[in-house]
């Protein structure tokens, strides 16, 4: 960009998943770009950039919030858990990752990151959606694959498993695409992200 | 796209922040950020310095009592939204808030931002007009009270000065003997409304002594129109079908990508009745 050849570089403290990240970047830097790039935490996917989709939705003080639309030197001092912050301490799969998984909710996986900040901190707030609000809770989320059916079984089911009053689930069958995409960490997960950061670039 | 380069203040007090916003012709407020980043990631807006009000004390607060709702200008619309007082007090500010945006926006997007910014499309703006409220401003002559009136100038664009931070808005109660209704129909669930219409009414007596809806995304600033006199005899199909009619008189639908200036109007007429409909059967309950 040459429109300004002295931007002035902001030190900032990002705390993600309760680690402190010291980046330095302009004002401009999108929260979204800062996970990604300063951060390395390429979980969190941009898809279109302007609050739409809902790809790169993270917690902020626990509630879910679009990093595509907040600044990095806002976000200074907030909380901030991405994708790769959900698993439980001992590195197995939070409830809305098991379920998701479970109920096949992802295909190719670019959009996941976002219904599983957004359904994590949804089922905490209502632990017991019906199905119409099970919808709603990701009606701000896009899926170009899915069809959404299997999503919204698998934000009942996260809230079933989060209760503890689910039935032991079986082995999903076969091998399991979804089990790394759900924690968004893939091969899957990393295409996508070269792609996106290349249209957004 | 990315935004442009800016210089970016984080005040954290009421008096820094209008000495910021101040100090550049180019300076602009970010609140929640939901219009204001998309807006400058598209490059349809490049301010020169942003001033982040995010961090000042004291602007968070919703508040309700027998005169009405004050929220600040940190307050964001779920805050707004989750307040038992606030539906109570006045129920058609949390009836159009459900309609605006995704709960994930509204979780960051505030009500006064919204209200300033001024948007057509927007529920706040509407609603704030329609029941007659206002905003609280404080800039570098002190703080001011802007009637609903005053506040829409042109579309996108209210009567704000340039250093100007709104710090409250204010939504009067719901009187005794008053009913409220708002609806909307929009692409897709979530979407900002093709047409949205929200309607006052106050009954005495079995008779209607005041009737009044707003219109959203209908013409290019919102509109308010009193339709009392439709509703004077009983409040029937006919009186319902005259109503509409007298409302897209003073109403100009325009067309652009979402609906055609005809489909608005059908909408708009449709909306009246049922909104109407809904604020009288409101009004005699209360
Ligand atoms: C995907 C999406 C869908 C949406 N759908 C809807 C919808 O259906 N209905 C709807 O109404 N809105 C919708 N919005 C917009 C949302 O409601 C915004 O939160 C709101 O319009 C602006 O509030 P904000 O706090 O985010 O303001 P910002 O984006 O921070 O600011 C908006 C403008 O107001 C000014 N401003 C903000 N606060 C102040 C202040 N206190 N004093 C002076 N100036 C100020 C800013 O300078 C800027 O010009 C949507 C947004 C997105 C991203
Ligand atoms: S990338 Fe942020 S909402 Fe689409
Ligand atoms: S799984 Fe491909 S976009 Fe949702």
């Amino acid at each position: 960009m040459a429109e300004n050849t002295a931007e002035k570089i902001h030190d900032v403290r990002l705390e993600v998943n309760g680690v402190t990240h010291a980046v330095a970047v302009p004002a401009r830097r999108l929260l979204s770009d800062a996970l990604r790039q300063e951060c390395g935490l390429t979980g969190t996917h941009v898809g279109c950039e302007h609050g739409v989709c809902g790809a790169c939705t993270v917690l902020v003080d626990g509630r879910p919030v679009r990093s595509c639309l907040m600044f990095a030197v806002t976000a200074a001092g907030s909380e901030i858990t991405t994708v790769e912050g959900l698993a439980e301490p001992d590195g197995s799969l939070n409830p809305a990752q098991q379920a998701f998984r479970e109920c096949h909710g992802l295909q190719c996986g670019f959009c996941t990151p976002g219904f599983l900040t957004t359904v994590t901190a949804g089922i905490k707030e209502n632990p017991c959606p019906t199905h119409e609000e099970a919808r709603e809770m990701v009606a701000g989320n896009l899926c170009r694959c899915t069809g959404y059916q299997n999503i919204v079984k698998a934000v009942e089911r996260a809230a079933e498993i989060a209760r503890g009053d689910a039935p032991a689930a079986g082995p999903p069958d076969g091998d399991d695409g979804g089990l790394e995409a759900a924690t968004g960490d893939t091969e899957v997960a990393r295409k996508d992200d070269a792609s996106t950061t290349g249209l957004g670039a | 796209m990315k935004p442009t380069a800016f210089d970016y203040a984080r005040p954290e007090t009421l008096e820094e922040a209008v000495q910021a916003l101040g100090s550049h012709p180019d300076a602009k407020v970010l609140a929640g950020g939901q219009s204001l980043v998309p807006l400058m990631s598209m490059r349809l807006a490049a301010p020169a310095l942003i001033v982040d009000i995010n961090h000042l004390p004291g602007l968070d607060h919703v508040t309700a009592d027998a005169s009405g709702v004050r929220i600040g200008a940190l307050a964001r619309h779920a805050d707004v939204l989750a307040s038992a007082d606030v539906r109570r007090v006045q129920p058609l500010v949390s009836l159009a808030l459900a309609n605006v945006a995704h709960p994930t926006i509204r979780n960051r997007g505030t009500t006064v931002g919204s209200i300033v910014h001024a948007d057509a499309a927007a529920e706040m703006p509407m609603v704030l007009q329609l029941l007659g409220g206002s905003v609280d401003v404080v800039g570098s002559g002190g703080r001011r009270t802007i009637a609903a009136d005053e506040l829409y100038v042109a579309p996108l664009e209210s009567s704000l000065a340039h250093d100007e931070v709104a710090v409250e808005a204010f939504f009067p109660a719901l009187p005794a003997g008053s009913g409220v209704a708002f609806e909307e129909i929009s692409r897709r669930h979530g979407d900002y409304a093709m047409c949205g219409v929200a309607a006052v009414v106050a009954v005495e007596d079995g008779r209607v002594t005041s009737a009044r809806a707003g219109y959203l995304s209908v013409s290019d600033v919102p509109t308010v129109v009193d339709l009392t006199d439709a509703l004077a005899g009983s409040v029937d199909d006919a009186a319902l079908a005259r109503a509409a009619e007298a409302a897209l008189a003073q109403l100009e639908p325009e067309s652009d990508i979402h609906a055609t200036a005809a489909y608005r109007a059908h909408l708009a007429k449709v909306l009246t009745a049922r909104v109407l409909t809904a604020a009288h059967d409101h009004a005699r309950e209360e």
